[in-house]
């Protein structure tokens, strides 16, 4: 993946299993949000593929590619500030409704129904991520922490198999961290299976099933949490090889 | 730069005009003709270019301080710039309808336009050459500005992220004033030109000229300098072909036409910023 | 603090919706129907503050009061909810205005046969036109809109068919109905008419807006590319919103031409696009009371002081100005755009993804 000249992602060859929590991490720059976004549809790759389940899905639009199953939360929290948190979760669930413009005209059974359906999930998913009380608050009045966790809640709603977490835990103090971690893995238990780029090592040391490191846009290391740890690659990606050095 | 749409420059444009216009009463000449040539020509020109460009750039200064700056302070949305633009732009062209009335006014010519040479048939005029050098020296003039001068690099910078620029030291509210007044004295430059290729103003002489200039803006690509004037080249060209072909009442159809076209192509106009935009 | 401050304090706008919310069912059906009523019966008074000195009340209500609302209904479909910008909304105007000429003319159709027509063919040419277009960003959007609006009113000024210059002359006027004599004298059955169309358009519209179409438009809105990655269809959503302004511009060109009797392309105008942009920005975009308001402000105005009609443009054109100098949210912002203009943006910006152009319209 190239954009003008810089090489983002050179031959990154990433599995994630069903029912995996894995964790993308690297130093700045590695190439881990650019990842995401060649997953759902921001980029096409220049070449290799995507695949779900099987499926190639690269290419595809970006709406089909949620729709198929992937969804994501931003490194930069993008809510739509001013809608309420529960508005921001429905448009997640209206990504598996099928009311047309003229069923909404018309009110028809199935616009009311849907309608009913989006507003108890969104309710639900609030709930899940800890902040149902504030289901009626304006996104851009919420506090920090409730942002990042809206929009958790927000790309469950769109009703994934994949879902890509960009930073969950970015300014987040320790108790915060901690009830992410509680979180993350009850979305797991769910049925969900779980990418997530971090920068906290402890987070996803004790979070992740696999770890897979980038470096300079490409993948240095694969492995369970503590071996990857160990990896002399991964140790001089993050410390930085001294010049003269073998 | 300011992803504006000043749609009030067409009467800059025209204040620029009739700038001209007064600059050769003020001189003693009248129309139809009063020709000169050499020194007391370009004295001529450059005179009535210099009260031109004074009026259209103390104009746009003004026009911003008044219709755009107090939006910006407010952090409003383009539309609203773009509504004021527009009032702008009606209250301007009403105020010369009532001071000048609704009928044009003739400008002397005072540039012979003696054919200068011929060319595959077509007939090349002094003021077609004048107008043509003219531009070519402005863009270079306004090239060099911005791209050497320290309010040049002040321009670019708030053009690409004013947040920034205003955090590095960049004087946000002279900068935009800068960049009017360059408006505003291009387009009175422009007017000086137009005056001696068309001979006459009126009040909204600004208007259709304005629309096509901001097409041509748009086909080269907006936040171009090179494309606007590659932009401004291609419509000219395509308006007189189209025109030879299916008839000059046609002219301004085939113009947007040939827009939306290069715009489905190229959605970023013809040399436009090149922008990460995916596909979707 | 200012007055406007201290005004937004008391967040009167807040406090009406909450109480609206509060009423029951039937009440509020109540209020809406003697809302309805009143507006059927306004042409038959003369109100002494609203009254219109140099020009016939009802006649002024028909045009230019109830089609500008009609159309700002329209536009704000376009620009309001789903915030794509149009400059050249007369083009629908004249679209289905001249629908209603040639078919009234030549085929001797009935309004009534030739409403559904022009509303398709409006869609249809908002369809052809959007499709093409709308995956441009915002400048270029509102130049081609512009280019479309006078590629209609030149091309009906060149071709012979559509009339030319001089246009189409002896629009029937539509069919008596029940009581109803739609002649040349009394302006109050159009009116009514108009009033029902529109009454229809803003129960539909309002509908769409509490719907995962007006989600959807509001999502796109607020950031189109956050609301593509979380499933919308954002082309698709854009076009509807398009296709839908364009069939309620048709719609109100083709009741103005049955009781025109004659257009020409003069009646089409670029400023016409800018009026009715004006009502929406006016008003309040986004907001369907706000919009309406600012159809009634900038199509009433003009006529109430019509004893100046000499300063009308510079007028119109010095309060266009002022407006957006001291209230650019317009009289009745919809509730996210009070929100919107009252904090700043927080600093740092949103998003991660690179540089896309596409700004948040209106």
């Amino acid at each position: 993946m190239t954009f003008g000249g810089v090489t983002a992602l050179d031959t990154v060859d990433l599995v994630v299993r069903e029912g995996e929590i894995v964790a993308l991490i690297g130093p700045n720059g590695a190439g881990k949000t650019t990842v995401f976004n060649v997953v759902t549809g921001v980029f096409e790759p220049d070449d290799g593929d995507v695949r779900l389940r099987g499926a190639s899905i690269a290419g595809h639009r970006r709406y089909e590619i949620t729709r198929a199953g992937v969804a994501r939360t931003f490194q930069n929290i993008r809510l739509f500030a001013d809608m309420s948190a529960i508005e921001n979760v429905m448009v997640g669930a209206d990504a598996r409704h099928k009311t047309s413009v003229a069923g909404a005209i018309a009110r028809t059974r199935r616009h009311r129904a849907e309608e009913r359906e989006g507003r108890t999930r969104a309710v639900e998913l609030l709930d899940l991520v800890g902040i149902g009380r504030r289901g009626e608050e304006a996104a851009r009045n919420l506090p920090y922490g409730d942002q990042r966790r809206l929009e958790i809640a927000r790309a469950l709603a769109t009703g994934p198999q994949l879902l890509l977490l960009d930073e969950p835990a970015a300014g987040f103090n320790p108790r915060e961290k901690r009830g992410l971690i509680e979180l993350i893995r009850r979305i797991r238990d769910t049925g969900y299976t779980v990418l997530l780029i971090e920068h906290d090592m402890g987070l996803v040391m004790g979070m992740s099933d696999r770890v897979v490191v980038l470096d300079f846009g490409r993948k240095i290391a694969d492995g369970p949490p503590g071996a990857v740890q160990q990896d002399q690659r991964v140790i001089n990606a993050y410390l930085g090889v001294p010049a003269d050095a073998p | 730069m300011l992803r504006l749409i000043n749609f009030a420059h067409s009467e800059i444009f025209m204040i620029g005009t009739f700038g001209a216009l007064f600059a050769t009463q003020w001189m003693g000449l009248e129309p139809p003709e009063d020709i000169h040539s050499g020194l007391p020509l370009i004295l001529i020109l450059v005179g009535a270019g210099l009260v031109a460009m004074a009026a259209s750039g103390t104009a746009a200064v003004v026009l911003e301080r008044v219709a755009y700056r107090p939006l910006r302070r407010r952090g409003a949305p383009r539309l609203a710039a773009l509504i004021s633009a527009i009032g702008a732009s009606f209250f301007l062209q009403e105020v010369f309808a009532r001071w000048r009335g609704r009928n044009p006014e003739p400008f002397p010519r005072v540039l012979a336009k003696r054919q200068l040479a011929g060319f595959l048939g077509a007939n090349i005029r002094a003021d077609k050459v004048l107008v043509f050098l003219a531009a070519i020296g402005m863009m270079l003039v306004l090239n060099r500005f911005v791209g050497t001068t320290r309010l040049g690099r002040g321009i670019r910078a708030v053009a690409q992220d004013p947040e920034t620029a205003a955090l590095m030291g960049v004087n946000i509210d002279r900068v935009i004033t800068v960049t009017f007044l360059l408006g505003g004295i291009m387009a009175g430059a422009a007017g000086l030109l137009f005056m001696v290729t068309y001979e006459n103003t009126v009040y909204d002489i600004g208007f259709v000229l304005g629309v096509k200039a901001f097409t041509a803006a748009v086909l080269g690509g907006i936040g171009n300098l090179r494309g606007a004037l590659l932009g401004g080249l291609v419509l000219g060209l395509m308006e007189n072909y189209g025109g030879a072909v299916f008839g000059s009442a046609w002219k301004d159809v085939i113009a947007f036409v040939v827009l939306v076209l290069v715009l489905m192509v190229r959605p970023t106009g013809l040399l436009g910023e090149a922008l990460a935009r995916a596909r979707a | 603090m200012s007055w406007q401050g201290r005004l937004s304090r008391l967040d009167v706008r807040g406090r009406a919706a909450d109480g609206w919310a509060r009423l029951p069912v039937w009440a509020r059906a109540g209020a809406l129907i003697g809302l309805a009523a009143f507006f059927y019966v306004l042409p038959l008074f003369k109100v002494p503050l609203l009254d219109t000195p140099e020009s016939d009340f009802a006649s002024v209500l028909f045009y230019p009061v109830g089609v500008y609302v009609l159309m700002a209904v329209g536009l704000n479909v376009v620009v309001g909810l789903a915030g794509l910008l149009d400059l050249g909304y007369v083009a629908f105007f004249a679209i289905g205005g001249y629908t209603m000429a040639l078919l009234g003319v030549h085929a001797h159709w009935s309004f009534f046969e030739v409403l559904p027509v022009s509303i398709v063919l409006s869609v249809v040419a908002g369809v052809v036109l959007g499709t093409p277009t709308l995956r441009l960003r915002g400048d270029y959007l509102a130049i081609v809109t512009l280019g479309f609006g006078e590629i209609i009113r030149i091309t009906a000024r060149n071709s012979n068919p559509l009339g030319g210059p001089r246009g189409i002359f002896g629009i029937p006027h539509p069919p008596n109905v029940g009581g109803l004599r739609f002649g040349i004298i009394d302006p109050k059955p159009y009116y009514w008419l108009l009033l029902t169309l529109l009454i229809v358009t803003i129960a539909a519209v309002r509908r769409l807006e509490r719907s995962r179409v007006g989600r959807a438009w509001t999502a796109i809105r607020e950031d189109e590319d956050a609301a593509e990655l979380m499933g919308v269809p954002t082309f698709r959503f854009k076009l509807w919103a398009f296709a839908i302004g364009a069939g309620i511009g048709g719609m109100g060109g083709t009741v103005y031409a049955t009781k025109a009797i004659s257009i020409t392309p003069d009646n089409y105008p670029f400023i016409l696009s800018i009026l009715f942009l004006s009502a929406v920005v006016l008003g309040g975009s986004g907001n369907l009371v706000g919009v309406i308001v600012g159809g009634f402000v900038v199509a009433y105005l003009p006529e109430r002081f019509r004893g100046f009609a000499e300063l009308r443009v510079l007028v119109f054109g010095a309060a266009l100005v002022v407006m957006m100098a001291f209230r650019p949210q317009g009289l009745i912002p919809s509730r996210r755009r009070a929100i919107e203009l009252k904090e700043p943006e927080p600093a740092g910006g949103l998003g991660t993804l690179p540089a896309t152009p596409r700004q948040t319209g209106g």
